[in-house]
């Protein structure tokens, strides 16, 4: 009964790469780019300012008020943007917990989560770009596409799917109920679906989207990811260890320039925790910069680090600078790596556990990919483990699903709202119905015939 | 057959209708009425119109559908209107968008007016005779031969069969070859669609008993009569036609009981619901009792409606009872049910099997894929009632008598009609079980009422030649009354005195300390149009109560309506990107595998109606634009 449009839909992602430079920039297109930007923006009125300025403010909150970042926002109004729509270009300070940030809040304020490629196709079907792109534009669609679904699967963690199914679920009961008595109104066996019913309903289902919501804004271990330092003296293999860890879970996907990416690409996904890797432009800089990089810039790194891989070369003997990394670490949650097995050992096991204390030692050979599983369990059991409310281990991260879990919000207080105003119940329903299908798009399920399913199986109706 | 007749030529017409149900009569009047030479062939000219099943018309989305079918200029509004015994509104608790008409009607008059209005119609032809096959040459329909050796050419040809498709009659142990109610089955026709190449399915429904009512005890059973208010499925039919209530007939509720259900069981084994005997799919909203109460074993009673067919009849139709256990256990089950006690069985239930043209093998106007210019419609297409079968055999009709006349196809959209939702359903989705409307598979069922049937369609019907000058006159002065007093109400304000809030005050409103304007103050939950205008100036004519009732719904559910209006909007615009009638799928690099069979196989018309096919998925559709896109670009 329900079809998500998506070709006019307003669309935002985050585009520019992850974890490099000092700004960041999210982007929007389509009709409703200056409206959704102005929701969010204190500063002037974007949607009257003149086209192709840029305008100083800040993100707020709307419903706090709460300053999210200060921001330079770009106004291009169509036709002469890159995509032939109006578009907005939000130039943030970096770091990825402020423009997820903005990010969330565009998604939460009528615009679509971008899919992988579409600022692109959008281009070419405006007529942007030549027909010698036209392949090049097909390939990318179906590249990212097969990409960034599995890791939007991988992002979707099995209980808070489940959560979401039991909310649906619940919802479709009362949603079947309606429809029951609307289309069988002389059926005597059913309750009279009535606004008290379904006023409770919605405050019952808002709460349990809220629990969710809150366990995304509780900490930012939990909104952002497991904030991970990767730190070691130079050539210990830090930056292997990363990329091997990138190229496994397939977590950021290679940009092709003037494209965007996807914000879920922010996280390495490892057994389900998502991982944001500190500092990882450090690891990445050449080796002569990593030479400077010495003791002072892992400090940094450490401070803002939920967990430390302390990475150490196991076919060397342990150095001062070692030992050195050790005791700084000592107060973090960590995981001592000894890497380099595949090359004759020189650092005794037994000698390091105890410069270490209780703290997990995993050995690993990055390059033959030994022990990595060892430690991606570790990771997994040191990061569950930590959280001892059973109900928090139900995260919510992902932008796109807090998104979806604000607009289910909203459509709920329109339920209320509605009954506030002495709305009949089918009328009510189609913001019920909304809710429900807004909890579909994240876990992915079919709405296709679902309800008439559900109709026909829980009464016995004839005529 | 024992030996057909010898072959002759026989005439030819514009455009044939083959059947003579709700489909096949809404279809050729809709053809002739566009000024097309117009044959109706029927097995039978006792079964034009004819109700095999429940004696009723409407109820929730199908009385919709009756008044958008009365919109566009076809027939079943006028027909019902003029042979109810019974008229009540369902719904009338709930919102507007969701009330819905529904009529009993008198089986045998219903039949006898349908066909007097077309046999008064000037450019169609009724004619008695079974059709075998049909004259298609270079995959062009052509015309039709029947049994007698006739030999018709026409320029479109629609199909109308029903059940009477390869039909099986089936009673307990009982089997045999028949249309519904023992007409006459068409067997030749199906034979030669397989041999033509369409892929057809196998489905099943059914009917209750019907009892002598002389023999029914009305004192052990509820009465449900009809509404004291007037109400009509036509646009036209003034209110001064309504039957007083009193002269109308009465319907009664009863129940089956543990008794009954005990009967049931023991006797499951000569059910041929579960004995394996009947292959057809049914329908889940309309199942048999055998089936209610082996899904439902929890359930300790069902509902039993008694309904009459007719004033000059005292069959009874038993509305829940549908079944195709053996006759004596029929007998069993009725006695078991109070009222019913000594009822004496006039006509045994039956199930009854019929080929289906699988539905994706259709165009959203009806015209099969397959072979140009012939068109299905109605229970044939794998749906289910009588006013979905008339709401098709309307398009079908409009659809082959614009093909005659050359002129562009006409097709309803999701936005427009249940009508339009039904088709697209149809031809994107196809069905698993006969397809009914039901009010959940609009998606814009606030925009899709009854009260606004003739505001969404009647100029559509108009420029279709189906609606006539007077009529639309009057439309358009109804359309212009309530948008004056739209405009009115706007503009005019409510001032704060003693009798406003003396009045707020006895309904437990807030008082007003400032004018407000009317629109505004009609959307507080309890006032109603009637309350208003106590406040205000009358307007300056009287209101007819159909323009109150559009402008009480436009400005009391305002909020909703726009937000369903903009998603309508969006959706036009993806309607409106065509998929080019060729198209390689095969050539489509990156599209799914599945995508890729789905889009094959249903050949959608436009992006929209790609993306509604179960199994294309959003990458699929962002491909198909491109490629779409990039052979505009290639042909500059």
């Amino acid at each position: 009964m329900s079809q998500t449009i998506t070709e006019f839909d307003t669309i935002a992602a985050i585009s520019t790469p992850p974890g490099e430079g000092a700004i960041s920039i999210v982007r929007l297109s389509g009709e409703e780019a200056l409206a959704t930007a102005e929701r969010v923006f204190k500063g002037r009125d974007l949607t009257q300012v003149a086209s192709h300025t840029i305008n100083y403010g800040h993100i707020v909150e709307p419903s706090s008020g709460e300053e999210v970042d200060e921001v330079m926002v770009s106004v291009m109004k169509a036709p002469k943007t890159f995509t032939r729509e109006d578009v907005i270009e939000i130039n943030c300070h970096g770091g990825i917990v402020a423009t997820n940030r903005i990010l969330q809040l565009l998604l939460s304020n009528g615009a679509r989560l971008a899919e992988p490629g579409e600022f692109t196709k959008r281009a070419f079907l405006n007529g942007r770009i030549d027909l010698s792109q036209a392949e090049a534009v097909m390939d990318l669609i179906r590249a990212k596409t097969d990409k960034s679904m599995k890791v939007a699967l991988n992002q979707l963690d099995g209980n808070l799917a489940g959560l979401i199914r039991n909310l649906r679920q619940d919802i479709l009961d009362v949603l079947a109920q309606v429809e029951v008595n609307i289309d069988y109104p002389e059926y005597d066996d059913v309750e009279t679906m009535t606004t008290r019913l379904l006023l409770e309903k919605a405050r019952d289902v808002k709460s349990r989207i809220a629990e969710l919501l809150s366990t995304a804004q509780q900490g930012k271990v939990l909104r952002e990811g497991l904030a991970t330092a990767i730190v070691g003296r130079p050539n210990v293999g830090k930056s292997s260890l990363l990329n091997h860890l990138l190229h496994e879970d397939k977590a950021i996907v290679t940009d092709v320039a003037g494209t965007t990416r996807d914000v879920i690409e922010e996280y390495v996904n490892v057994k389900g925790v998502p991982l944001k890797l500190v500092d990882t432009a450090g690891i990445h800089e050449t080796d002569d910069k990593v030479e400077k990089i010495g003791v002072e810039r892992s400090k940094q790194a450490l401070e803002a680090a939920d967990l430390v891989m302390l990475v150490i070369n196991g076919s060397e003997p342990l150095t001062a600078e070692d030992r050195q990394l050790i005791d700084l670490t000592a107060d973090s949650k960590r995981i001592v790596i000894v890497n380099k097995t595949d090359l004759p050992q020189q650092v005794t096991l037994p000698e390091l556990q105890t410069l270490i204390g209780d703290d997990a030692i995993i050995s690993t050979a990055v390059v033959t990919s030994a022990g990595m599983d060892q430690l991606e369990d570790k990771i997994a059991e040191l990061f569950f483990g930590g959280i001892e409310n059973s109900q928090t281990t139900v995260m919510v991260t992902n932008a796109r699903h807090i998104g979806l879990l604000n607009q289910a919000t909203q459509a709920l207080d329109d339920v209320m709202t509605g009954i506030a105003a002495g709305m009949p119940v089918d009328l009510v329903q189609i913001d019920m119905t909304r809710a429900w299908d807004l909890l579909g798009e994240i876990t992915g399920d079919s709405v296709q015939d679902e309800l008439l399913t559900q109709l026909f199986s829980q009464f016995c109706l004839g005529k | 057959m024992i030996s057909e007749g010898k072959p002759y030529q026989a005439g030819a017409y514009d455009v044939i209708v083959v059947g003579a149900g709700h489909a096949g009569s809404e279809a050729a009047l809709a053809a002739a009425r566009m000024g097309n030479k117009t044959l109706l062939m029927t097995i039978s000219l006792e079964m034009v119109a004819f109700m095999p099943c429940n004696p009723s018309v409407g109820g929730p989305a199908k009385g919709i559908v009756v008044r958008e079918i009365d919109a566009l200029g076809g027939e079943m509004g006028h027909n019902i209107d003029k042979t109810y015994v019974q008229m009540r509104m369902l719904n009338t608790g709930k919102g507007p968008a969701v009330r819905a008409l529904r009529a009993q009607a008198d089986k045998h008059a219903y039949h006898e007016e349908m066909k007097h209005t077309m046999e008064k119609e000037p450019n169609l032809t009724l004619r008695q005779g079974v059709v075998t096959g049909l004259i298609v040459e270079d995959g062009v329909c052509q015309g039709v031969i029947t049994s007698t050796g006739a030999h018709y050419a026409a320029k479109s040809v629609v199909l109308t069969a029903g059940t009477a498709s390869r039909g099986k009659i089936i009673i307990g142990e009982l089997m045999y070859s028949s249309g519904p109610n023992n007409s006459q089955p068409s067997i030749e026709l199906s034979e030669n669609l397989e041999e033509l190449g369409f892929d057809l399915e196998r489905f099943k429904t059914g009917t209750p008993p019907r009892v002598d009512g002389g023999t029914i005890d009305y004192d052990e059973t509820e009465e449900q009569p009809g509404d004291v208010e007037p109400n009509h499925f036509s646009f036209e039919t003034p209110d001064e036609a309504y039957i007083d209530v009193k002269n109308q007939l009465s319907c009664w509720l009863t129940y089956t009981n543990e008794h009954t259900h005990d009967i049931i069981r023991e006797n499951l084994e000569r059910a041929p619901m579960f004995s394996g005997v009947i292959e057809g799919v049914g329908p889940r909203y309309c199942p048999s009792i055998e089936d209610k109460i082996v899904r439902f074993a929890d359930k300790s009673r069902h509902q039993l409606f008694l309904e009459p067919e007719g004033r000059r009849t005292d069959e009874w139709y038993v509305q829940g009872l549908s079944t195709s256990m053996p006759e004596e256990i029929q007998q069993k089950i009725l006695h078991s049910i109070k009222g019913l006690e000594h009822a004496e069985l006039m006509r045994p239930g039956y199930a009854i099997e019929y080929d289906v043209v699988a539905p994706y093998q259709l165009r959203n106007t009806l015209e099969t894929k397959l072979v140009k210019n012939l068109f299905t419609a109605g229970q044939m297409n794998g749906t289910s009632g009588y006013e979905e079968a008339a709401g098709q055999g309307l398009i079908a009709g409009i659809n082959a008598g614009r093909r005659a006349l050359g002129e562009e196809a006409f097709t309803l959209k999701r936005s427009d009609a249940y009508i339009g939702v039904m088709i697209d359903d149809l031809v994107t989705k196809g069905t698993k079980e006969p397809y009914r409307l039901l009010t959940s598979r609009a998606e814009y069922r606030l925009i899709l009422r009854h009260d606004n049937a003739d505001l969404r369609l009647t100029a559509m019907g108009h420029d279709l030649g189906l609606i006539d000058e007077d009529r639309f006159s009057q439309f358009e002065t109804k359309q212009a009354a309530i948008l004056a007093e739209l405009q009115r109400l706007s503009s005019v304000r409510v001032k704060p005195n003693e009798t406003v809030n003396n009045w707020l005050a006895e309904h437990d409103d807030a008082p007003l300390k400032d004018g407000v304007l009317a629109s505004d103050f009609l959307r507080r939950p309890e006032v109603t149009y009637a309350d208003l205008v106590k406040f205000i100036d009358a307007p300056a004519e009287d209101l007819d109560h159909r323009v109150v009732e559009q402008v009480e719904i436009e400005l009391k559910y305002a909020g909703y309506i726009k937000k369903a209006e903009e998603k309508i909007a969006k959706l036009k615009r993806m309607e409106a990107k065509a998929i080019p009638a060729h198209i390689d799928y095969e050539a489509i690099e990156g599209l799914a595998t599945e995508g890729r069979q789905k889009l094959i196989k249903i050949q959608p018309e436009t992006l929209a109606q790609a993306s509604r096919i179960s199994g294309v998925n959003p990458a699929d559709i962002a491909i198909l634009s491109v490629y779409i896109e990039q052979g505009k670009v290639a042909r500059v």
